[in-house]
Formats: C-alpha cells, structure tokens, sequence
C-alpha cells in the first residue's frame, strides 16, 4: 500500500482507459481465478491469503492452510436475504476488490439467491430459494435488513411470505448464517419504529451465528470471516456480541491516525479552521472513536481509500451495539474520555495536554510511530454496550453470552 | 383480476411486488405494491436537525448520498443558509459521481440481463464480436482472447452446473431478441463495469470518507476540509486522484456503456412504443451552481412536460405536491385527503391479505401498498432521467438538445416522442450519464480554482450553534436522485425536529392508484405491454427496470406517535 497525501492507494489500479481488470481464465480454483491478473496470478493469490492472514491476525505460519483450503474447495453455497434494508451492504458487497465481486460472485461461491442481483424473478427466483430450503444445503445465509415482528410481520413480506418466516426457515436449511450491518445485528434504527424490528439473532434459536456490524458492514471483514470459516471449518475469534475480535476488538480511538493530535490537546474546535485543514483532532466535534470499536481506521473503505476521520467528520460508532440510541446526538461530545490515565471530561479535555507534550515537531513526523509503539489495546464491551479499554497484557477473546438473544457462536 | 404476479421482482433495490392482467397476451391493468415498511420519518422527530442527514441517509444505500444532500438543503432551507462555494462543488462532485456510477450499474447489472440472454454468448464467435465490438468504440478490451475468455468463463459457469445468480434467468425466452455476438459483448461489459463502478466511486471515500454512507455532510457546508498544502485533508494529491477518476468515468461512459446503448437499442426498436405511460414528467432541478434557488443557474432544469407536449415547460410550485392514501395502508388523521408533505402523517395500518398470500385484495375501494400516491396538481408524475432530460430539451439546455437530437438521429431518425416510451427511459438515462461528465470535470476545475485563490472555506458556521435559531422554522430541500424528483420537508421548533416528511423518486413512479383511482406511473406504462409467457413475464420486468426501482426509497414513512429512546452515552 502506498500513501499518497494520506490517501492509501492500491498498488494496481485498474485504469479503464489503458491496461485493465483481470482478464478471465479458465483455472479452477476459485481464488486463482479470483486474483487473476495476467502472469501474476499465483503470485496475487498468494498475497491475497497472507493479506488475509494478516487481517484475520493469525501467525504468518498459516498462511499455507489458507492457500490449500481455498484452492481445494467446491463453490460454497451462499444466499443473501433482504429484509427492512436499504442494499447498503449489498453496494458495500459490491465494492469488493479483493477479491473482485464478480470472482466471488462467480467463481468463490455460489450466489444462489440475492434479489439485488439475481438473473431470476419472481417465481423462478422464489423456486431457487424454496429449492435450497427444502434440501438443506445452505452453506452460509447471510441477512441485511431488520426483522419486522409486529402485527403479524404485515411490514415486510417476500413473494407473500413475511420476513420471519423466510429467515426461519433458510436458517433452519444453513450451515452458519451471516448478519451483516446493523440492522440484521441488533435491528439498527428500525428498532426505534412501530415495526417491531430486531435483528437475526433475536430469531434464530442457537443456529451458528456471526454478526458483522457496521452501517453497512465492510466487505474486507465479510470477506475475510468467510474465507476463515472456508478454512477452517469454525469462526475466527468472537465476543459477547458474536462479531470477530480481529475486526471489532479494538478502539477506533487507539487506531486513529489523529490520535497524535489529541494526546497533544489539538482539536478541531469549528468546521474548516485551521485545526481541522491541518487533521487534528475530532473530539470536540463530536467523535465518538474513544467509545467505538472496529477495525475502520486500519481496513478503510474502497479498497483502503480512506475513511471518515481521515475525510474531516467523526466516528459516528456505526459498528456499536445499538449505536443510533447510545451514540446520539452525533455532535455532542462524548463525557468522561480517559487521557494519559487520567479522567478527563469534555470540558477539561483539551487544556491540560498541550503543556505536557511537546509535540511541534514529533506529532507529524512520528504518528505512525506513536500509534505502532502504543499498539493496540483490546476492549472489552460490556453487556450494556460501553467500551471499556483495558490495559495490557490483551485478554482472552471473551466467550459468547450464554442465551441473550443473540445466538451461540459457531 | 390479476393473474400474473411477480414477486419479488428483483434486480431492484427494495421489496416490490407487481400484480398484472394479461388478456389476449397483453396486460390490460397493473398494481404496484411496496411489500415492505420501516418508519424512518417518525424516527426523526425530536432530533437534533444538523444529525438528520445521518439518519435520512439510511433510506437507501443504493442511492446512497442523495437523501444525506436533501436532508442538509432542507434544514439550511429552513434556517436561511447559504453554503460557501466549495461545499457545493464537493456536493455537485459527490452527486454527480452518484449518478454516473448508479446509472452504469443499473444498466449493466440491474437491467442488461432483460435484453441480454446470457446463455446466447455461449453460440457467439469470439472473432465476430472482437469485429463488432472494434467497429462500434474504440475501447481497448475488444480482443477476439477476451471475448473468447470471457465465453469460456460462461462455458465454465454453466458446466459446473453451479450457475449462482444466474441460475434463475428467462434464457431462451422469445422475446430475446439479440445475435449471439451482442449477447457476448454485453457480458464482457457486465464483468468490466463491476470492476469500473468500485474504481471510479473511490470519489466518495476521499470527499465522503466512504462509499455507500458517505459521512461528510454538515448543515452548513462540508466537513471535508480543503487546503492544497496539507497532507492531512482534500489536497492536490487528492484532487488529482479524484480527476483521475473523472476520466475513468469519461472512458467508460464514452467507449461503452453509450456504444452499447446504441447498439442494443434499434435491435428492439419495438420497445420505443412500448411503456409510456401518463407521458407527465417532473423535474425539481437540482445541481446548484449557484445560490440554492438561483435556477438559472441548475445543472438540471426545473419544470414539468404534461401531456407528452414537448413544446412547453410548466413551472413547478412544491405547494402543489400532495400525498394521497386511498388505495396505501396508512390512515390519516381528521380526513383521508391527499396532504401536503408540510402537514404529511403517515399512520400505518395494514389492511391487506395475512400472510402467507398468495394475492392482495386489489378491489376497487382496496388497499395494496406500503407507497403513498403523490401526485402534482392531482396528476400522476413520471419522474427520473426521462424527465429530466425532456424537461432540460423543452428549456433549451443547449447541451441536452445537442445530445438528445444526436441519439434520435443515431437511433434511425426516430422522432421525439419515441423517448415515451421503455427504451427510452434506457436511453435517457444514458445521455444523462453522458451530459454530466462536462459538469464533473467543470465543478473539479472550479474548486482547485477556488483552493488556488486561497478560498479554504467549506462550512458556514454561523448558524451551527442552535441558540441562534428562530424558535420555528420550516423548509424544503430539493434534489434530482438518479431515480428522479427528490424532497424533504422539515419542521423546527425549539432546535429540534417536530416534523419531517420525504417524497421520493420510486414513491413517485411506483406508487399506487389514488382516491380517484388514478393508476401510478409503473401501473400506466405497464398498460399494452405484450406478454409472450404469462408464466415468464420478461417484458414486465423491462418496463419496470426501465424506471430503476428503488423501494427501501418509497417506503420510508410514519406517524407522530413518540417513542422514547435511551440516551446513556452521550452529552
Ligand atoms: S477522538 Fe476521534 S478523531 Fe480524535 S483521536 Fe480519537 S478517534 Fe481520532
Ligand atoms: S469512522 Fe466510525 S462511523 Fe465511520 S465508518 Fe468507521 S466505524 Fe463507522
């Protein structure tokens, strides 16, 4: 990854114009086939699966279990249902670059059902679905979108189905199921309506259940828990909320490339001053990353283009429990965040720190290294929803919650 | 009765459902249905104003951005805010590239595959198509290897016998009607323009931080902070990715998805008669280049063409949009008249069959959608690139002109108003694409003029601080989404939301029958349409795609019941 002007770039950008999208081949294993960029395809796949690795954060010494289980695979089985949603995670799905969408979509697995996308209607749509549930060969479910319990589930029906019944029975027919964004998770902001919305695990009984948060989800972490359960037959490591450590186990705040600035006490303190044009500090304008987890400063969105920090507006802690009910009003600033040890609230955050550091020179230059050499501090998220940070040594993964609702892990 | 459903109907964004009758092989009535409800406006209320952006912004992710855009005009509306000149060429950069991207994707991955039988690659020679593909653009991925990778790519789908979302196609429908080669070509471009749409939006991640749910809107302006030296915010390094980009987009647009337009199109030229519909088409304008209201100065005109009468553009007045809920499950309160979004209510209460159905209660006096019915001046309005690009000819857009006279004389000197028509809605929405990489590579050149002159503002921050409102106030914001006509309406009083209504482009075509039972835009242009196999209706699904349907948009509604909500966090 290259940075240019702070924006991160990938090493080969495909420009329409002249040289191109990977030419299709005619190999078979999928990922190969994924990565295909002319000549250099195993050398693509190969980093894609230590990328992966890396992501997943499992020792490197993985990375060949990765390369055997992808390569050796039949085409997995996949349908995506969409409920109360907005296709947020679909168009996030559809961003994908590594692998590109159309080699997941094609060649990784099998998409059988995805109304966003799929050839079929109707009918010849709704059979391919009944089809899967009827013989019980869903591989992975993956859901967006709320379940609207209410009246009979009356606020949304499928070919005159309801919601709730389609889940119940593609989960019943599945192996492991998927929800991806908010919605699905904890049923977002339909929620706070009058459709009696919640999330898939509400109604899903102890089937195998993974959450990916986020609004909407980011498709390296969908991509990644999806290649670790091709791989290894199981789950990556996940909490009380069965979301993946590697991507939600950590604090925004501790990953975030400003976080320099408010170790220094620069904080943006109106939109487009000084502070704000030079990329300090979003505190006061209401950043809730001391409060979110989630891997976003590290993955980035659009193949790692960037993300909203780096693009001037706060974290809003869209990969929070709940976060439309927690984390608003989204311009009010966020009480009591911890600084140096010390506590430190939102009116004497800010006065104290700029004295302590000095940090003309050292904040621009070695940012990167003051992030590296603070490391990343798990947090551990209560069952209330707050973020605890918690200082070294890491703990272990906490295990899932027993019967709260939101499933049991896979 | 209706005996030919389809549901879903997909390749949408949302849940939609169409009932249709088909007499002597041709729908004689149609009923649209909005299958789904969430709540979206009721969830607003008591909100802090300068947040409602965030939340409007879920209605949708495949218009992502578009209700984000309203929702900051409405409230700068109502507090009498003018943002700076960048903010708005960082919004007109932002929609413009939501336009350019979601038209190609709709053309190639929601729509193509009603004219493109994907198994007719499979009979297609490589040389041939390498030979068409050369004599219609000079796009360089027009080889006889990769057509014929492409095809074996195909071959290999359908012999794994694993066909994932293209298992369930209409192939070998009759109504297809393309050679072999056309089919090939067009699924080459479906794989190139899955690649193309994630480049080109990487425009959202730098303006917008990401891409869908961009999250750099303020009330005010932008937070996207401009400054041409530092490292840290939209710099020259930026602006140059981003024109990188714009040119992707230019290559793209100009080298195949117009091409291929023009070339897909005169082999269904049956279709320029089919799909018309009421032929009333509505255009708020929308791309500011100028003051919010200065509509001389709009990228799209504003305006209203009845009657299918080119020749005169009608003013617009938003005091004429109303709801109406006659055939809509929802009730209001007082009497069942169609309202003003200003004074709109949404009560929902279903009325329709218990599921699981097999068909909805379409009687005369019944109720069959989560869709409103908005109508203009009591009439039923198209609304979406057709509209807007008949509404730009009928003002003199000099541009526009030039553009739609050169694809009718393209398309075999076909007259105007064979524009009413499914074919072209495809065709409109392609010139659109077309017209606005002018406007792309012009509000770029402004803004790094701006940054140059040393203008760095982006946010006006005289009214952030909600001491300084007045104690009510009330406004519109307006917009035209890819899918056409887009409004909020909000209400402040005491800093906080007490009302807030959005009438949306899909609520506009695909809404229901009215309490005179006035058919909506979907139902109207689905009158005629010939249907081969009732138990295969690929020709509804053209007329519908032709609209780009976007449902999570059109169902958004609710009504005040309050509904408390935990705030432990935050102050
Ligand atoms: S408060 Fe926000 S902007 Fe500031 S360092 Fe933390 S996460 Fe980054
Ligand atoms: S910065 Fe925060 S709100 Fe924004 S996408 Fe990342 S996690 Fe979500």
């Amino acid at each position: 990854m290259g940075d240019a002007g702070g924006l991160v770039t990938s090493p080969d950008l495909l420009s329409v114009a002249g040289a191109a999208p990977p030419e299709p081949t005619t190999e078979n294993h999928w990922l190969q086939v994924a990565l295909a960029h002319k000549g250099i395809s195993r050398r693509r796949f190969l980093g894609f699966a230590s990328a992966m690795t890396a992501l997943l954060a499992l020792p490197a010494a993985m990375t060949p279990q990765i390369v055997n289980a992808l390569e050796t695979k039949k085409k997995p089985v996949v349908v995506w249902l969409e409920f109360q949603d907005c296709a947020g995670n679909t168009e996030s799905m559809l961003r994908s670059s590594n692998p590109p969408i159309a080699d997941i979509v094609l060649d990784a697995l099998s998409l059988e059902y995805h109304e966003t996308i799929m050839a079929g209607a109707g009918a010849a749509a709704e059979k391919v679905l009944s089809d899967h549930v009827a013989a019980g060969d869903i591989d992975i479910l993956i859901v967006e979108g709320s379940i609207p319990t209410a009246d009979g589930g009356v606020y949304c029906t499928i070919a005159g189905k309801t919601a709730l019944q389609h889940l119940q029975e593609a989960a019943a027919a599945s192996k492991l199921v998927i929800a991806v964004g908010a919605c699905a998770w904890d049923g977002g902001f339909p929620r706070l309506g009058p459709t009696g919305a919640v999330g898939v695990g509400d109604v899903i009984g102890n089937k195998p259940l993974i959450n990916l948060g986020g609004c909407p989800h980011n498709v390296a972490n969908t991509t990644a828990t999806i290649v670790h359960y091709l791989t290894f037959n199981s789950a990556p490591a996940l909490d009380q909320y069965n979301r993946p450590l590697f991507a939600y186990g950590h604090l925004i705040h501790d990953q975030c490339e400003r976080r320099a600035n408010f170790d220094a006490g620069r904080f943006v303190e109106a939109w487009g001053d000084e502070g704000h044009r030079n990329g300090w500090c979003l505190y006061k304008m209401g950043c809730k990353g001391p409060q979110a987890t989630y891997n976003c400063p590290i993955v980035r969105w659009n193949s790692g283009t960037s993300w909203p920090i780096g693009a001037g507006h706060g974290c809003i802690a869209c990969a929070s429990p709940r976060f439309w009910e927690r984390m608003t009003p989204f311009y009010g600033r966020l009480p009591d965040v911890k600084m140096f040890g010390v506590d430190a609230n939102a009116q004497t955050i800010g006065l104290g720190a700029i004295g302590v550091v000095s940090v003309a020179t050292a904040v621009h230059a070695g940012s990167v290294i003051a992030r590296k050499a603070r490391g990343r501090r798990k947090a551990a998220v209560a069952p209330d929803g707050t973020v605890h940070p918690t200082p070294e040594p890491t703990p272990e993964p906490i295990p899932a919650a027993p019967s709260d609702g939101t499933g049991t892990s896979a | 009765m209706a005996n030919v459903v389809i549901d879903p109907v997909t390749r949408i964004e949302g849940h939609l459902r169409i009932e249709a009758q088909v007499d002597g092989g041709k729908v004689s009535k149609a009923w649209s249905s909005g299958t789904m409800f969430r709540g979206m406006e009721l969830i607003l209320q008591g909100r802090d104003p300068r947040e409602a952006w965030i939340w409007a912004q879920r209605i949708c992710g495949v218009c992502t951005t578009v209700h984000a855009h309203t929702s900051v005009y409405a409230v700068e509306n109502a507090l009498g805010i003018e943002i700076p000149p960048n903010a708005r060429l960082i919004r007109n950069l932002i929609a413009g590239a939501q336009h350019i991207q979601d038209h190609v994707i709709h053309f190639y991955h929601l729509h193509a595959l009603d004219w493109v039988d994907v198994t007719g690659a499979l009979k297609a020679d490589p040389a041939a198509t390498a030979k068409l593909a050369q004599s219609i653009s000079t796009y360089g991925r027009s080889s006889e290897t990769q057509f014929a990778a492409v095809k074996a790519r195909v071959q290999k789908l359908v012999d794994s016998g694993q066909l994932s979302l293209m298992a369930s196609g209409y192939w070998g429908h009759p109504a297809y009607l393309l050679p072999p080669e056309v089919d090939l070509l067009a699924v080459s471009h479906y794989l190139d323009a899955l690649e193309w749409q994630r480049e080109v939006i990487k425009i959202h991640s730098v303006l917008g931080g990401k891409n869908p749910h961009l999250q750099t809107y303020l009330v005010g302006g932008m937070a996207s902070a401009v400054d041409p030296n530092s490292p840290n915010v939209i710099n020259w390094e930026r602006l140059a990715f981003i024109q990188e980009r714009i040119k992707m987009m230019r290559a793209f647009v100009t080298d195949v998805y117009k091409p291929d337009v023009l070339a897909i199109a005169p082999l269904y030229k049956d279709w320029f008669g089919i799909g018309a519909g009421h032929k009333n088409y509505l255009s708020y304008g929308a791309l500011q280049d100028g003051l919010q209201n200065d509509q001389a100065k709009f990228g799209f005109q504003r305006g209203i063409i009845a009657n299918g009468d080119l020749t005169k553009v009608l003013p617009f007045d938003q005091q004429k949009v109303t709801e109406a809920i006659a055939h809509s499950y929802y009730t209001y309160t007082g009497s069942d008249t169609a309202l003003h979004p200003y004074d709109g209510q949404t009560n929902p209460k279903y009325t329709g069959p218990t599921p699981p159905y097999e068909s909805l209660n379409l009687g005369d006096s019944d109720q069959y959608s989560w869709l409103k019915a908005p109508r203009y001046d009591g009439m039923p309005m198209e609304v979406g690139p057709l509209a807007r690009m008949l509404v730009a000819y009928g003002s003199g857009n000099t541009a526009v002109k030039g553009l739609v006279d050169g694809a009718l004389h393209a398309l075999g000197d076909v007259p105007a108003a064979a524009l009413f028509s499914t074919l072209g809605r495809v065709a409109a929405r392609m010139l659109e694409t077309v017209y606005l990489l002018d406007l792309m590579d012009g509000w770029l050149a402004q803004l790094m003029t701006n940054m140059e002159n040393g203008d760095l503002t982006i946010h006006d921050g005289s009214k952030w601080d909600p001491s300084t409102w007045p104690a009510e106030a009330e406004g519109w914001g307006f917009h035209e989404a890819p899918r056409g006509a887009l409004g909020h309406w909000v209400k402040i009083k005491d800093q906080k939301i007490v009302n807030y209504q959005a009438v949306v482009p899909s609520t506009w075509n695909a809404g229901p029958r009215d309490e005179k039972g006035q058919t909506g835009p979907y139902e109207a242009s689905l009158e005629g349409t010939p249907v081969a196999d009732p138990t295969r209706p690929l020709e509804l699904l053209r007329t519908i795609h032709s609209f780009d349907p976007c449902l999570a948009c059109a169902v958004h509604v609710v009504d005040a019941k309050g509904q408390e909500r935990v705030r432990v966090e935050v102050r």
